[in-house]
């Protein structure tokens, strides 16, 4: 089962022919095995990793700190949930150390982007604090390097 | 004027490898499965290690016999990976690859008319450096209805009167052969019992498939005493470039190594030292991952290759294959030329690894998914119309 979540998490749009091939099963093997997968909730969802480079540049990504009040009954998972809802919201975590959630935004402008931290996160009742980090530029991104290091050159043919 | 060259030199053939290196070179587009050596990169966190020690200016030369932190380091591994137990500032010395190791390791042993055995097909250089040190060069076929692995019983039949060292290389680069640990007991009973030194080539050993455990003949009774346990960081930490192999041997037989390697090498260069610490320390996850790689390409193309009609059984360690080709009606030599001109596809001829090769090439699956999916698809159609 590892080496099927490897090879997934690497390229979930690998034909699926191959993939029996390189897992050693039958076609019909592995599709039981991925159906169940994501019927288990193991598997979530498949994405495609986009280049904002290159693709809808103008919109925005911005990593959140926010520091909150946790609830009486239930900590901290009501609040993050109720933040996890926005649209806006990419992920969500709670974390340890200086604050509590870490978040991550997608907005379409600079301005959307300010007006759901003011007006939306910082809003809610049990937010204390908020800190923004606005994306400059992306390295790498679910384990995708954005700029691909060039293969070395290695001799056709050695021993 | 012409130069005179050493007769035993002059005598020893050019490798079969080298002749294809350099017809591979003068083309284009070639997808080769002709490549020993691994596809990724060193992993970065030993590329990282070996940066802050050059910021740190270690840049001169070490011990003869390597950095004392990197033989603990070579100590640690071996007592935890394969349960060998050496003392490591007597009992280890770092070299230049794998292959210094074995000719250090040769010239320390033989005398002139002293016998190597070896089992055949086997990495190119094993015959040429017993010759270099003045050793007769003794050839056991293996077979591929045995997985190419040595029998105790074509050891015995090899042994004479001047047989004094038994080479061993499993997993083998080219046949992806591997013993079981009942297998190598019965050869280290032969070896005890011929009072023969064994020289184990365990370059492969991290890269076991199908769940298995590597075994060295190092660990078995009576064994370390007359063994060489000969290892690097090359395949495993996908590091050839940084050349780094070592030996492990009673201490006797170390010093009588070192001798020869202070003269010849002085040490292994200091910086490939440092990024051998990091990996053999840290390296276990990255090995780990180009292993469980390794493992799906190498199901990919075992059943690639016996779906186009050539048998070819599932290696349980290395990243070769070792295919037989004979149903095609052509020599190993021919196989490779034609698949090469008419396909662009770079495979070894089998014979490259001795005569025991022919009838057989090699494949490296140490190359990415698509280069290995295009090579197959053009060697399927190539095999079909040979046939």
């Amino acid at each position: 089962m590892d080496a099927l979540i490897d090879l997934l998490q690497q390229n979930a749009l690998m034909p699926r022919a191959d993939m029996a091939r390189l897992l050693d099963k039958d076609p019909a093997e592995l599709d039981s095995a991925i159906t169940k997968l994501e019927a288990e909730g193991v598997i979530l969802g498949y994405q495609a990793i986009i280049n904002r480079e290159k693709w809808d540049t103008e919109k925005v990504t911005a990593i959140i700190e926010v520091k909150i009040t946790p609830e009486r009954d239930g900590g901290f998972d009501r609040i993050a949930s109720r933040i996890a809802k926005f649209e806006e919201v990419q992920s969500c975590y709670l974390v340890s150390g200086g604050y509590d959630l870490l978040i991550v935004i997608e907005a379409a402008s600079l301005r959307n982007a300010a007006a759901f931290v003011a007006e939306k996160l910082s809003t809610i009742g049990a937010v204390q604090a908020t800190a923004t980090h606005f994306r400059l530029k992306t390295y790498k991104e679910n384990g995708t390097f954005h700029q691909l290091e060039t293969a070395a050159e290695r001799l056709s043919v050695s021993p | 004027m012409s130069i005179r060259i050493a007769e035993h030199v002059r005598d020893i053939p050019r490798s079969g490898i080298r002749d294809f290196f350099e017809i591979v070179q003068t083309m284009d587009d070639v997808v080769s499965l002709g490549i020993g050596e691994p596809d990724f990169a060193t992993p970065w966190h030993i590329r990282e290690a070996a940066i802050y020690a050059l910021e740190r200016g270690r840049t001169g030369y070490t011990s003869n016999l390597g950095l004392p932190r990197l033989r603990r380091s070579i100590a640690d591994y071996a007592r935890k990976k394969f349960g060998l137990c050496y003392e490591p500032l007597s009992e280890v010395l770092v070299s230049v690859g794998v292959s210094e190791a074995i000719d250090l390791a040769l010239r320390a042993l033989l005398d002139p008319g002293d016998e190597v055995l070896y089992h055949e097909p086997c990495y190119v250089s094993y015959a040429p450096s017993i010759v270099l040190a003045r050793g007769v060069a003794r050839a056991i076929r293996t077979r591929a209805e045995d997985e190419f692995r040595l029998t105790a019983a074509a050891l015995e039949d090899a042994i004479t009167p001047r047989s004094r060292v038994l080479m061993l290389n499993f997993p083998t680069n080219p046949t992806g052969a591997t013993m079981s640990p009942g297998d190598l007991a019965e050869i280290a009973e032969v070896c005890i019992r011929h009072d023969l030194v064994v020289m184990t080539d365990e370059i492969y050993s991290e890269i076991i498939f199908d769940d298995g455990a590597h075994t060295s003949i190092a660990g078995l009774p009576g064994m370390k005493e007359r063994t060489i346990f000969l290892h690097g960081v090359s395949k495993a930490f996908a590091m050839t470039g940084w050349r780094i192999g070592f030996a492990c041997a009673p201490a006797a037989l170390v010093e009588a190594m070192m001798k020869i390697h202070q003269y010849a090498i002085l040490c292994a260069p200091i910086m490939g030292q440092d990024a051998a610490i990091e990996a053999l320390d840290r390296g276990e996850q990255s090995v780990e991952k180009m292993r469980r790689e390794y493992e799906a390409r190498r199901n990919f193309i075992v059943r690639a290759l016996n779906d186009m009609g050539l048998a070819c059984h599932k290696p349980k360690g290395s990243f070769y294959v070792f295919p037989n080709i004979s149903s095609t009606g052509l020599t190993s030599r021919e196989f490779s030329m034609r698949l090469l001109s008419e396909e662009k596809v770079a495979v070894v001829p089998g014979t490259a690894f001795g005569p025991s090769g022919e009838g057989h090439v090699r494949c490296s699956f140490a190359t990415g998914l698509d280069q290995i999916k295009t090579a197959m698809e053009r060697m399927a159609g190539f095999v079909a119309r040979a046939k």
